[in-house]
């Protein structure tokens, strides 16, 4: 065949196309099993990272089913609703309106008592971010956090997932004296906040740091009802 | 086959890279990549080894297929490809060592738009024997190697202080502790990468007069 013909050049497109679309299909589907048990994994140990309970991929799962006590619901209203809390996807709630979002929990028993860790998503520079913050009884202090990205920038934004971002996190309020809800403040040097509020943005991460600020700010007033109804 | 495998001619293809035709410094390939990795030495390293990886790879398929691929859509066809490749390593890393792929993240897509594979299979690949071929890309992705872990050991050590994560100047030396020191925050931006990189030209053409163009 005259391989300079359109016959061939559409024939060879459409045989590659197929052929590596089938390979791409197959590996995707073979694989998905051990991925979603990867990224499960990976949930469970961010979960116990932000009640600062370290764990391997491997010890992960027996250490949460001893440590995390209960997983439930809530609405924005602060009542407890059915559902699957674990395996709720937050981009779709977020999608939602408030009335119908409904806002995972998970109780996690420490060695300094019970801690309430919620999930908190929302976006980076170059994708989204997540989190996971954990509350003390007071429902207002916070005990520890953890962050994660998708894509952001290694050296800068990444930094929000490393330990040196995240500690200080750990003794920060997000209500003020009145009752009102201030979240927690990325701020960069020279910005003045409430110390009690505060944490140091990433320099070079700006944008990154700005869109944690907003994740906090949208999470915490989803939550704003549980919490203030279950520290009464 | 008329040559050996490891014939002068062969070994060229893989020494050459490193210094007369590397990709970054002298084909000037692939900047955007080197320019994006390399605030620290780690992604710069596992991003070179991934370009290196894939490269070979792709430049041997190519080879192969380079007697039926219709002249007209040659450059679909590579990129179809290297984009297949790339999927597939993804999909193995996030099922088999997931930390690894996390490492990875956002660099195992841009290997896709790195311009020093495109050049290789159009250049290369197209026009010479799968054995070659695989040569020429692990030359090239040691080319692309080197410039890689030189700009970001440069960029680790002024931008933060650390190599491979670990802290090389002392806490003490810093202002904050007292000291006299303090990290080049320009190190971390993208522009000093540029810079490093047009200094690493300088040096490479002062010792290798015959790269200076009339």
């Amino acid at each position: 065949m005259n391989r300079n013909g359109n016959t061939y050049t559409f024939l060879y497109a459409a045989v590659m196309v197929v052929l590596v679309a089938a390979v791409l299909a197959s590996v995707s589907i073979a694989l998905k099993p051990r991925q979603k048990r990867n990224y499960e994994i990976e949930k469970k140990q961010n979960i116990l990272a932000s009640v600062n309970i370290e764990t391997t991929a491997k010890t992960a799962e027996k250490i949460y089913a001893e440590k995390v006590v209960k997983e439930y619901l809530v609405n924005t209203k602060g009542e407890v609703i059915k559902g699957d809390a674990f395996n709720t996807d937050l981009k779709k709630e977020r999608a939602k309106t408030p009335d119908k979002m409904a806002l995972p929990v998970f109780e996690c028993q420490t060695d300094d008592g019970i801690k309430y860790v919620l999930p908190v998503r929302g976006t980076g520079l170059w994708g989204p971010i997540w989190g996971f913050i954990a509350l003390n009884k007071d429902m207002n202090t916070i005990y520890g956090a953890t962050f994660d990205h998708e894509g952001e920038t290694p050296g800068l934004g990444a930094e929000i997932s490393t330990p040196a971002f995240q500690k200080p996190f750990k003794g920060k309020t997000i209500f003020d004296k009145s009752g009102k809800l201030i979240s927690i403040i990325v701020a960069k040097a020279g910005q003045s906040a409430p110390a009690e509020h505060k944490v140091d943005a990433i320099s070079g991460g700006t944008i990154t740091s700005k869109g944690l600020q907003k994740m906090l700010f949208d999470d915490f007033t989803s939550y704003k009802a549980f919490l203030t109804k279950k520290k009464l | 086959m008329s040559d050996p495998l490891f014939s002068k001619k062969h070994l060229k293809l893989l020494t050459d890279p490193l210094n007369s035709s590397n990709p970054i410094t002298v084909q000037v390939l692939g900047i955007c990549s080197a320019l994006a990795v390399t605030a620290q030495l780690k992604p710069a390293v596992v991003m070179a080894l991934s370009v290196m990886a894939v490269l070979a790879f792709a430049n041997v398929i190519i080879s192969l297929l380079r007697n039926t691929i219709p002249n007209r859509i040659r450059i679909i066809v590579q990129l179809v490809v290297i984009a297949a490749l790339v999927i597939l390593v993804d999909q193995v890393l996030k099922a088999y060592v997931y930390d690894v792929s996390k490492q990875l993240s956002v660099f195992v897509g841009l290997i896709i738009t790195n311009c020093i594979l495109m050049g290789r299979l159009e250049a290369f690949a197209l026009g010479n024997r799968p054995w070659p071929s695989f040569l020429d890309g692990i030359g090239n992705g040691a080319g692309y190697s080197v410039i890689l872990i030189i700009v970001g050991f440069f960029r680790e050590l002024f931008g933060s202080g650390t190599l491979w994560g670990f802290r090389i100047i002392p806490e003490s030396w810093y202002i904050t502790h007292g000291g006299f020191y303090a990290n080049n925050g320009m190190m971390i931006l993208p522009p000093m990468a540029l810079i490093v990189i047009g200094i690493i030209i300088w040096v490479q053409r002062m010792r290798n007069r015959k790269l200076i163009e009339e």
